[in-house]
Order: C-alpha cells, then sequence, then structure tokens
C-alpha cells in the first residue's frame, strides 16, 4: 500500500506538469482566449494529448499511459493552479473511465481514440441546476431499429466542442448511458457564456435515433460504468479546486507581503496573518482529503465513495474560501478584470457545481457514516 | 521480545502477546480518566490486573513502544509503533500507562538529555515509577511563555529557585517537574532561560489545586520558595532552556490535538444521534452540523496519516504541530457542543457525562498554546508574514 505521502515518481509528475503548464498555459493563457472569444485551445490540448496526459488513465494496449487515479488527480491539481483550460477531465478522467468499464471489443476503439485526442467527449446528465443523475428524465425510445433519444440537458462541460457526448438517458429498462456523436441528426448544441471563460453547453435531443451499439455497458445498467467515472470526475475536479485553492492563497500571500499601508507591509497586521494562517491549515487538511482520495480509488475503487465525497466536499469549500479571502485581502483591485483573482473565484464556482456540489457530498458521506 | 520481525509477522506476535498478556479487565476499551494508569511512588492501582498490565508491558518495553531499549523502551519503528496502537484497539485494550514523562519530558530527554540523565529519568517513566508534572506557565507568562520569572540562581554548589507556576497539571499527585525557570535575568527573554527538573518532595515546593468550570480540579499553582536543587538537573545547556520547551511543545500539540478527529476514543457522532434520539431528530439543522463537523473531522484524521507517511518516508511535515494542535482542539470544541446540544436538557446534569468533557474541552484551545499562538507561528514560521 502506498500512503499518502508523494512518491518520488510523482514528485516527478507534477514537476514536469508545473514546467510545462507554466510555459504553456498560464493565466494569460485562458485571458487571452477568452479575450479573443474562445474558450478552447486545439493546439495546447494536443500537446497535453503528446505527453500522454489524454491517456493517463488508458491501459497501455490502448495506446494510454495509464499512469493511475492519484496521477490524474495530480495532474488536474497542477492544471487547477493557473486555471489550464482543456477537455481533461470529461474526456480523460471521465470519459475514459466510462470505457474502460465497459465491455472491452466495444471500448477498446473509444479508448484509442480518446488516447490519441482524435475524440473529445463531453459527458451529459445535468437537466436542472444541479446534479441529480437518478433523476434524469431525458428518455429513449425503443425502436425497430434501436432508440429514439429526446430531452434536453444542460450544463453540458466541453459541450461546445466535443465531438463526442455521452448522453444519460432514461430506457424502459432503467438509466442507460449513450455514446453519440456530436453532429448527430437531431443534437442541437448550444454552447453558454459561463462566467470562468471556459465552455459548458446547453443540448437539445430530439428524437435522436441511435442503434443499440451506441449503449455504453448495457440498457438499464449506466451506473456501472458511470459510477466509477463519476468519482473519477469527481475527485479530479477536487484536485482541480485543490490546485485553485493554492494558487489563490500563494497570491494573496505575495500581495501581504507587498502592500504597504499605514506605512508598514499589511502582511504584518495579526488579523490578516490569523486568516490567512487558518486558510493555511485548510488547505493542508484538503491536500489530505485529496490524496486519500487518489490513493483509494488507485487501491480499492469499489470503496472509493466516502474519500471521494470527503474530497469534493473539502475541496469545494477550501476553494471558496480561499478566493473569497483573496479577493477580500487584495482590497479594490482584487475587484478589476486586469487581476487575475477574480478568474480564480469565477472557476471556483463553477467547480462548485460540477459533478454534486458541498451539499450533495455531504450527504453522501453523511449516508456513509451512519447520520 | 519483539520488534526485529517483518510488519505482518510481527502484527502476530504482537496480537498474540496481548492476547496472552493483557488481563481481561484491561480489555474494556475504557480510556476515559478516571480509569487512566498514571503510575508513579505513590500511585494506587485500581486492580490488581491494571498492576500486572503495568508490569507486563514495561518489561518488554511497550509503555513506551518507540524508545530504545536501552531506556526502557521496544525501539519500535513507526510502522510497528502504529501496528502495536491498532493491536492494541483491536483487542479493546486499554493502554498499559499514560504520563506526562511518556508524552512529553521523554522526548525531550531523548533529544537533548546526558546520558546520565537519560539512565536516571527515562526508565523510571517507562516503568511508571516516576510521574511528573510540567511546570511552565506562570501567572505573568501565558501566551508570552518566554517572559518566565521562577528565579534560578547558581548557588555554587546547587541550584535555588523561587517563584510560582500556574495551571500545573496534577502538580499534587506528581513526583517531579520539569520547569523552565530563569537564569540569566540580563539577557534577552528567550535566551537566559533553562530547562530545570525538580523533586516535588525537596523543601520550599508546595502546591494548591485550582478548581475549574467543570468541576474538577487537575490544575495547580506550584510554589518554589528557596527551593535548593542539585547541579546537575539542568537539561540541555544552561540560558539554552528556551529550545528544549519548544522542541517538548511540538509532542504536547500533537498529543493535544489528537483529542478531536474521533478516531482516537472519540464517540462517533451517528452513534450520538442514534443514542439520543432513538425515534427520529429533533430538526435537521442537529444532522447537518453532525455531516460537517464529521467531514472535517475525517479530512484532519488523514492529515495525521499523511503527515505521519512523509516522515516515515523521510520528507519534511514543516510547523505541523501547530496546525494539528490549531484545528484538531478547535474541532474538539465543536464535537462537545454538537454533543451538548444533541442531548438537550439530558446533558445539564453534573455527573450524567456530558458536561463535564464539554467544559473541560474548552481549555484545549488554550492549554500548550493558544489556538492564536498557533496561527501567529505559522504566520511567521510557514507563510513568513511579519
Amino acid at each position: 500500500m502506498t500512503g499518502l505521502a508523494q512518491t518520488t515518481d510523482e514528485t516527478m509528475l507534477v514537476e514536469s506538469a508545473r514546467s510545462f503548464i507554466d510555459q504553456a498555459a498560464p493565466v494569460s493563457h485562458l485571458r487571452g482566449l477568452r479575450d479573443a472569444g474562445k474558450t478552447y485551445d486545439p493546439d495546447l490540448w494536443a500537446q497535453m494529448v503528446a505527453m500522454g496526459w489524454a491517456g493517463v488513465l488508458i491501459p497501455e494496449n490502448a495506446g494510454g499511459s495509464d499512469m493511475g487515479f492519484t496521477a490524474a488527480c495530480l495532474l488536474s491539481q497542477e492544471m487547477g493552479k493557473t486555471l489550464a483550460s482543456s477537455p481533461f477531465i470529461s474526456t480523460a478522467v471521465i470519459a475514459a473511465t466510462v470505457f474502460r468499464h465497459a465491455a472491452r471489443d466495444k471500448s477498446q476503439k473509444a479508448l484509442k481514440e480518446i488516447a490519441s485526442g482524435h475524440r473529445i467527449y463531453a459527458m451529459a446528465i445535468d437537466e436542472r441546476g444541479k446534479f441529480a443523475p437518478e433523476q434524469v428524465r431525458t428518455y429513449a425510445k425503443s425502436t425497430d431499429k434501436g432508440y429514439e433519444l429526446s430531452g434536453s440537458k444542460v450544463f453540458v462541460v466541453d459541450g461546445g466542442f466535443a465531438n463526442r457526448l455521452l448522453i444519460l438517458a432514461r430506457t424502459d429498462e432503467g438509466l442507460t448511458l449513450f455514446d453519440i456523436a456530436a453532429d448527430a441528426t437531431g443534437v442541437e448544441i448550444s454552447p453558454n457564456s459561463m462566467i470562468d471563460s471556459r465552455n459548458a453547453a446547453n443540448i437539445t435531443l430530439d428524437q435522436v435515433a441511435l442503434k443499440s451499439d451506441a449503449i455504453v455497458g448495457s440498457a438499464g445498467k449506466a451506473m456501472k460504468v458511470l459510477a466509477p467515472a463519476l468519482h473519477a470526475g469527481q475527485a479530479a475536479v477536487a484536485a482541480e479546486a485543490t490546485g485553485l485553492a493554492i494558487a489563490a492563497f500563494d497570491m494573496t500571500i505575495a500581495y501581504l507581503k507587498e502592500r504597504t499601508q499605514f506605512g508598514v507591509k499589511i502582511g504584518s497586521f495579526q488579523a490578516l496573518q490569523h486568516r490567512a494562517a487558518h486558510l493555511w491549515c485548510e488547505i493542508e487538511a484538503t491536500r489530505s482529503a485529496l490524496m486519500n482520495a487518489g490513493r483509494v480509488l488507485d487501491q480499492s475503487p469499489q470503496d472509493a465513495g466516502l474519500a471521494v465525497s470527503l474530497a469534493k466536499a473539502r475541496a469545494m469549500q477550501t476553494a471558496r474560501l480561499a478566493v473569497s479571502e483573496g479577493v477580500q485581502m487584495h482590497g479594490g483591485i482584487g475587484m478589476t478584470d486586469e487581476f487575475d483573482m477574480g478568474f480564480y473565484m469565477k472557476r471556483a464556482r463553477v467547480l462548485a457545481e460540477w459533478l454534486g456540489d458541498y451539499g450533495y457530498h455531504a450527504e453522501k458521506i453523511a449516508q456513509a457514516r451512519g447520520l | 521480545m519483539i520488534g526485529i520481525e517483518e510488519p505482518e509477522a510481527f502484527r502476530f506476535a504482537v496480537r498474540a502477546w496481548i492476547a496472552e498478556n493483557c488481563p481481561a479487565e484491561m480489555r474494556d476499551g475504557d480510556h476515559s480518566p478516571a480509569h487512566i494508569c498514571w503510575g508513579g511512588r505513590n500511585w494506587v492501582f485500581e486492580s490488581q490486573a491494571q498492576q500486572l498490565w503495568l508490569e507486563r508491558a514495561s518489561a518488554v518495553g511497550l509503555t513506551v513502544p518507540t524508545w530504545p531499549r536501552e531506556y526502557g523502551g521496544a525501539g519500535l519503528d513507526r510502522t510497528r509503533e502504529k501496528i502495536y496502537r491498532e493491536e492494541l484497539e483491536r483487542a479493546n485494550a486499554r493502554l498499559p500507562l499514560q504520563s506526562f514523562g511518556i508524552w512529553m519530558l521523554g522526548p525531550a530527554l531523548l533529544r537533548f538529555g546526558t546520558p546520565e540523565q537519560k539512565r536516571a529519568y527515562l526508565p523510571p517513566i517507562a516503568q511508571g515509577k516516576m510521574r511528573w508534572c510540567q511546570g511552565y506557565s506562570e501567572p505573568g507568562a501565558g501566551s508570552d511563555l518566554a517572559s518566565v520569572q521562577t528565579k534560578c540562581d547558581d548557588q555554587g554548589d546547587h541550584w535555588r529557585v523561587n517563584g510560582q507556576k500556574i495551571w500545573t497539571s496534577y502538580a499534587d499527585k506528581a513526583d517531579a517537574i520539569f520547569a523552565l525557570v530563569r537564569t540569566d535575568k540580563h539577557a534577552p527573554k528567550h535566551k537566559g532561560i533553562s530547562f530545570l527538573l525538580v523533586d516535588m518532595a525537596s523543601d520550599g515546593v508546595s502546591t494548591k489545586p485550582i478548581r475549574l468550570i467543570s468541576g474538577s480540579s487537575p490544575f495547580c499553582e506550584t510554589f518554589f520558595d528557596d527551593v535548593q536543587v542539585p547541579k546537575d538537573r539542568v537539561v540541555g545547556e544552561v540560558n539554552g532552556g528556551w529550545d528544549v520547551a519548544k522542541y517538548l511543545l511540538t509532542h504536547e500539540r500533537e498529543m493535544i490535538s489528537g483529542g478531536g478527529t474521533g478516531v482516537s476514543g472519540g464517540r462517533a457522532l451517528g452513534a450520538v444521534l442514534a443514542d439520543a434520539y432513538p425515534d427520529g431528530l429533533a430538526d435537521q439543522t442537529l444532522r447537518n452540523r453532525a455531516v460537517e463537523t464529521e467531514i472535517d473531522a475525517l479530512a484532519i484524521s488523514l492529515t495525521l496519516d499523511r503527515y505521519k507517511d512523509q516522515s516515515s518516508a523521510g520528507q519534511g511535515v514543516g510547523h505541523a504541530s501547530a496546525m494539528l494542535k490549531y484545528l484538531g482542539t478547535e474541532l474538539n470544541k465543536s464535537r462537545h457542543e454538537f454533543i451538548m446540544s444533541a442531548y438537550g436538557s439530558n446533558a445539564l446534569e453534573w455527573g450524567a457525562g456530558f458536561a463535564e468533557p464539554w467544559l473541560r474541552s474548552k481549555a484545549n484551545s488554550i492549554e500548550g498554546g493558544t489556538s492564536e499562538v498557533m496561527l501567529s507561528i505559522i504566520a511567521r514560521r510557514v507563510l513568513d508574514l511579519r
């Protein structure tokens, strides 16, 4: 059993990721995309694919690097530090885990094409303002040739540029997951202008005709392939939020050491010192929960529910605290668009809702702990 | 007898040893303060079983599992120590001995003591023959601990001590005290302190219990009136006591911080609610509070594990003790607040078992350095804010 300390290999992975991201995707990269009216940079994703990040959870025989969930979380955490914009979580983490749990003959092609960067996936689950996969109403009617899918989805992250969609729908058998082309007839995708300058779409499905082989796993058994993928995705979102919190915190500490008021550095004020120290403690505890989630996913994934929900719940609270303290301690400049802190605050708000908010995961924890 | 096997073999060996040696009465999982075996010259065992358990455990060094064998320990590394603790828990066994000597003085002596001091003081701690108390705070030196004023004058062939300590836990029951005293009043305050060992039976030492809000009196005032102390009782350098004091405080903080995580004997909050509300909750806010407390408890407990794993892997853990002390004690206070509200008016009677630990928990974020001192330490040492 690998413990909660980072291994030498993991440290090397983090360091190489760090140096790549600092050069290829600093915060100014996201800002540049936004100013150019874009939400996605295919070149950046192509470089990540070339480094094996798209295949981080894909077996080597399908062209992946198969580094495991802890590694995926560490990569996500590094991306969170600069808000690096890519379909990493939706494609390399969620979709790859879905296909890894599906029958091999059908999933091998999808895995290969994810690892090679040919397929970008978006996962369409939500239909209302909160994550509630069990309440999905999108319906796939049985037909002679297969299914006919109708309904609408919201908050489909990376849905605006993905070429494949995973749609969670209800069939007569129960919850069923479909793998469809984004340009299939009857699919209408409306990309939204999101606060975090990233991409999420609303999708309308109008009598989309599908063959039975569009089903991933089997009809009525979506959760068999989806549950592990959601756990992986939730851990990766928690990791991104933790990286985001660390970076927002570091910026804030640097500012406390630089800004002078009343003739002294504001970092000399005990009122601010104690709040900064409190935030540091919260981040440390959240990092432990995150590391634990990665280890449990790697070592006993069937028991990952509690560990993942704990990491997600903690990371959302910590990121929220980090960005609100970040803006407050920067004062007026923290409110300006010119300064990066606002980007962190807005991304933290989006991550808070993606794949279950604090309340959703707190409820899971309560059930797991007999409350 | 044990300690050299591979971890899994060690687990079986220690499990068998506990099964054979821990008396049935000591396997009731009772960790409540009234049943702790503190040891000492005047210790009265609550039962023959308690005495037997102490003798058997100390004979193989398992009262202080990580201390070197030559000083009464079992020489276990952290991995095997963890296994030993897990096996104790598994057997529902009480700890054979607990004391400030084990938690605080021992580690400080191992680090700073002379070979003679180690030989003289460590084995009696390990065997439960000598009970120590801690003389740090003074009426004028609380959070500003380095301003201690208790005078310690060099009289050539001995030290002469005059002054007063406060919040000395169990001073009235201890055999000896490790105290911070001022050996140079002209030096800057951190540079004139020495760490001195004083026998409580010395002429001129007296104690007076302080009654607390919880009704009990574990804390005392301790007075030194022309007390003569042999010259070889200073640990570390004369005027170098602050280094010893700080090192010891990190151990004290780790000990205090463990109370709140619910992994070391704390009650699971789910069990609290089930017990207090067999017919359904009074309101949902109770459950929400329980979940939030549980989330923090799990994260802190994992942080403890992570730091242990990091130090086993030879990685630094920085100022972990200040952080764990702050989060752990604040959490423990929340847990007791929650338990009090869960039981409502049933918790309000003295002796019902709720109010005393609730009130006691309020001291957690004061003793061993307040939460505010911990935050200041983190701000200065970790974040370099000044």
